[in-house]
């Protein structure tokens, strides 16, 4: 096998193996956060269906965590394994942040085993939730940890370069780069929001597949608000998202919005295909790529003709950003719709079709999660190393990477397939109503 | 002393701590699957069940632990293990993966059948027999430095009695570790069953892995003379290794004390495990890399020592609460309390 197969491969392997660690990792960042809420709401209004939803939440979440946890250890080895270059340089600069999510995941891991164990341990219920708060932290610092590394692959900082060695290394800097904020705060949003909207879809199935019971009702009020609250931070932080990429990252941008000349007062492209360079079937916006770029609708944005040919990403990313954008609208509209429907007390809400609408929202935001990334990933192309490392200068290598990636994909395989059997069979042989109805046994049992 | 070396001293104590911490685990599994195969499975299973179910997942992050680290404090070995290792790593990953999720999956999930227990029981052999492969590599003789890269001879280190040596040492002492562990555990939770059995386990244990240590020191001797000699230097290292061995088993033989058995026994490796490192310093990868000509730079290993104090911080209390909980726990470990989600 060559050396552009190797790189090929491992490229493909990543993008795999990261691609089915997200949907995992980003239910277990936001999963918590919900169980504490739940938790806490529990405790606040006396209401034991709120403690039984963190409950149950509780016992799907382990077995998401599992799969996050083998996944996480996968792709943690593959970035010295397939990209040992890339890590013997980046190595130097960024080893601060990827130690320090080691520590997030251990603190993480240790509060989790013991949340799990202890559940009917202490008197007082919110002894047991505290232990939940460095669960949730745990989680999600290692989300911020790990997002601290990619965008440094996005914006390196945080050293010199002198007759090709890395010289003056600082490695607060390089955690610390212009892409950090916008990026850390989207992942942490879209990952609550993500929770929230796979928890409702769960809630709204349960409803329209018979259990009309008032515990589903609660559980899909409360995720939907959740869910909403942080739909509309991700579409604030994706405004800004866009801000930064016109600033420092402009051929992404230009690349996701087919912007190919630079110009002042420059439209926004929705949609549309692109034949032999020309857009067609477009929804033009006049002046809306400079109000997301700049906040002016006369500013200049940067176009693709600004760049050396070889050094712009694929321009098929565009379709990427669209996919992402749109399921966040509509997600976006679809909780705001359920919200305010209820506290209206419409009866639209509660009605078959919208229940199913809210069931799709779940898989649907994954699919977000993921174009995302995708668009995220190979706008930056070129560059491992925004800049600095080509990413076929990175790459192993090692022959046999083929082999390897039909090894991890037939692994996948049977993760998905197990977790889905598992998941699906815990909740369906012990349904709310029984676990309910068994709790009140055994609570009567106690008094006696 | 200098950061080099307290970098590599801290990563060899987590790897220590991971050898202790997993084989414990796979040892678990592995008994487990065999005293099913002997239909002796209800005097273990419980015991076992109720000392993983709250570990399982920190024994994993020592692992991460120690990869994260050592690409961190030394980047060049993320170049040369790197390349070589993708084959056994990724082996190793797909195991430990299939280990772990199977082991949720079964735990919470209530996904259970035999020919899985036996197959979770194996696994557990094959990782520590996948990752101690790089032990071999470490000694050099399997890599070699081309114009296109470096390159592993596969043929030579399959065929090396090294590598098997060092193959048979990692399983005996998984069996050994984990059976005088959970000797104690058992006794601990009053299920003298299980203890007795464990305990016949520990002492069957015992000599393979005494003897397959001993074994690999006259093997180098002949495959890296330099390190074979550093390895006589430290001659009172591994006698102090060996009172400790024999302590163990005395302790075990006598059924006294199993607790200060097990505290031997962890004196036992440390002292043996640091004996190796030692004697392997100053190399990474014989002869190519040293912990000197990979080291990062120095404003980055002060930040990484600063990270890990720090984190130290916050887990030594958490881990000690995680094992007042459950390991010291009476009711826990008794069985008496059943307090899962």
């Amino acid at each position: 096998m060559g050396n552009e197969e190797s790189v090929f491969f491992s490229r493909v392997l990543t993008e795999l193996t990261l691609s089915f660690h997200i949907i995992y990792a980003t239910i277990g960042v936001g999963i918590p956060l919900m169980i504490m809420i739940a938790q806490w709401v529990g405790i606040k209004k006396q209401d034991e269906h709120y403690i039984l939803l963190a409950r149950r939440w509780t016992r799907g979440f382990v077995i998401t965590v599992a799969v996050g946890v083998v996944t996480g250890t996968a792709i943690g080895l593959q970035l010295s394994l397939l990209w040992p270059n890339f890590m013997e340089l980046a190595g130097n600069v960024i080893a601060l942040p990827l130690f320090m999510e080691t520590f997030a995941f251990f603190f993480e891991a240790i509060f989790l085993g013991i949340y799990l164990y202890t559940w009917d341990r202490f008197e007082n219920q919110k002894k047991h939730m505290l232990l939940l708060i460095p669960v949730a932290i745990g989680a999600s610092f290692s989300a911020i940890f790990i997002t601290i590394v990619n965008a440094f692959m996005n914006a390196p900082q945080g050293f010199d370069i002198a007759n090709g060695q890395l010289v003056n290394i600082n490695p607060v800097l390089a955690m610390f780069t212009p892409a950090m904020p916008t990026k850390v705060a989207h992942v942490l949003s879209t990952a609550y929001m993500t929770a929230a909207f796979v928890l409702a879809s769960i809630g709204a199935y349960r409803l329209l597949k018979g259990s009309n019971h008032v515990y589903h009702k609660k559980a899909l009020f409360l995720t939907m608000k959740i869910g909403l609250i942080f739909s509309i931070a991700t579409a604030v932080i994706g405004d800004f998202s866009g801000k930064y990429l016109a600033e420092y990252q402009p051929e992404k941008l230009a690349a996701a919005e087919w912007h190919f000349e630079t110009e002042e007062g420059a439209p926004l492209m929705l949609y549309g295909v692109l034949d032999d360079g020309e857009v067609k079937y477009a929804i033009k916006i006049p002046y809306a790529l400079s109000i997301l770029a700049h906040s002016n609708p006369n500013a200049e944005v940067i176009g693709l003709d600004q760049f050396p040919e070889d050094e712009i990403p694929p321009l098929y990313i565009h379709y990427l950003f669209d996919i992402m954008v749109t399921i966040g609208m509509w997600m976006t509209a679809l909780s705001l719709v359920y919200v305010v429907g209820t506290w209206l007390k419409m009866r639209f809400v509660a009605s078959k079709w919208y229940r199913w609408l809210i069931v799709f929202g779940g898989p649907l935001s994954i699919v977000a999660i993921e174009a995302g990334w995708w668009f995220a990933e190979v706008g930056r192309q070129p560059w491992i190393l925004r800049g600095i490392m080509r990413t076929e200068e990175a790459a192993t290598t090692s022959g046999q990477v083929d082999l390897m990636l039909l090894l991890f994909a037939g692994l996948y395989l049977v993760l998905a397939i197990g977790s889905i059997v598992v998941l699906t069979r815990m909740f369906r042989k012990n349904p709310v109503e029984q676990e309910l109805s068994d709790r009140k046994l055994e609570k009567e049992g106690d008094l006696q | 002393m200098t950061l080099e070396i307290i970098g590599i001293s801290v990563l060899w104590l987590f790897l220590f701590g991971y050898v202790i911490v997993a084989s414990i685990d796979f040892g678990a599994g592995f008994f487990n699957a065999y005293s099913l195969f002997r239909r002796k499975q209800h005097i273990l299973t419980r015991v076992i069940q109720r000392y993983l179910s709250p570990v399982w997942e920190v024994t994993n992050v020592f692992l991460v632990f120690f990869f994260v680290g050592i690409v961190g404090f030394f980047p060049k070995t993320a170049y040369y293990y790197g390349t070589i290792l993708l084959v056994p790593a990724s082996i190793a990953i797909i195991l430990l993966a299939i280990r772990g999720s199977y082991y949720a999956f079964t735990t919470y999930g209530g996904l259970k059948q035999k020919r899985w227990t036996y197959l979770y029981g194996l696994s557990g052999l094959f990782i520590p027999a996948s990752l101690s492969i790089v032990l071999t590599i470490s000694e050099g003789g399997f890599v070699s430095e081309t114009a296109s890269g470096i390159e592993l001879d596969y043929w030579g280190l399959f065929t090396s009695p090294l590598t098997w040596s060092i193959v048979v040492l990692s399983l005996a002492a998984v069996l050994y570790i984990s059976a005088v562990f959970l000797t104690w555990y058992a006794h601990k939770a009053q299920d003298e069953p299980a203890a007795e059995l464990l305990r016949k386990y520990a002492l069957f244990w015992s000599l393979p892995a005494i003897i397959t240590a001993t074994g690999i020191i006259v093997e180098l001797r002949g495959h890296n003379p330099e390190h074979f000699s550093r390895l006589m230097e430290l001659w009172w290292l591994f006698g102090i290794s060996f009172i400790l061995f024999a302590g163990t088993v005395y302790l075990i033989w006598k059924r006294k004390l199993y607790g200060i058995a097990f505290g031997l026994l962890t004196g036992q490796f440390l002292a043996a495990f640091f004996a190796y490192g030692i004697s392997h310093y100053p190399y990474l990868l014989y002869p190519y890399l040293t912990i000197y000509d990979s080291f990062t730079n120095e404003a980055m290993a002060t930040a990484l020592i600063i990270a890990f104090i720090a984190g130290l911080g916050l887990l030594l209390p958490s881990l000690y609460l995680l094992l007042r909980l459950f390991l010291f726990n009476k009711d826990y470990v008794q069985g008496k309390r059943n307090d899962h989600a």
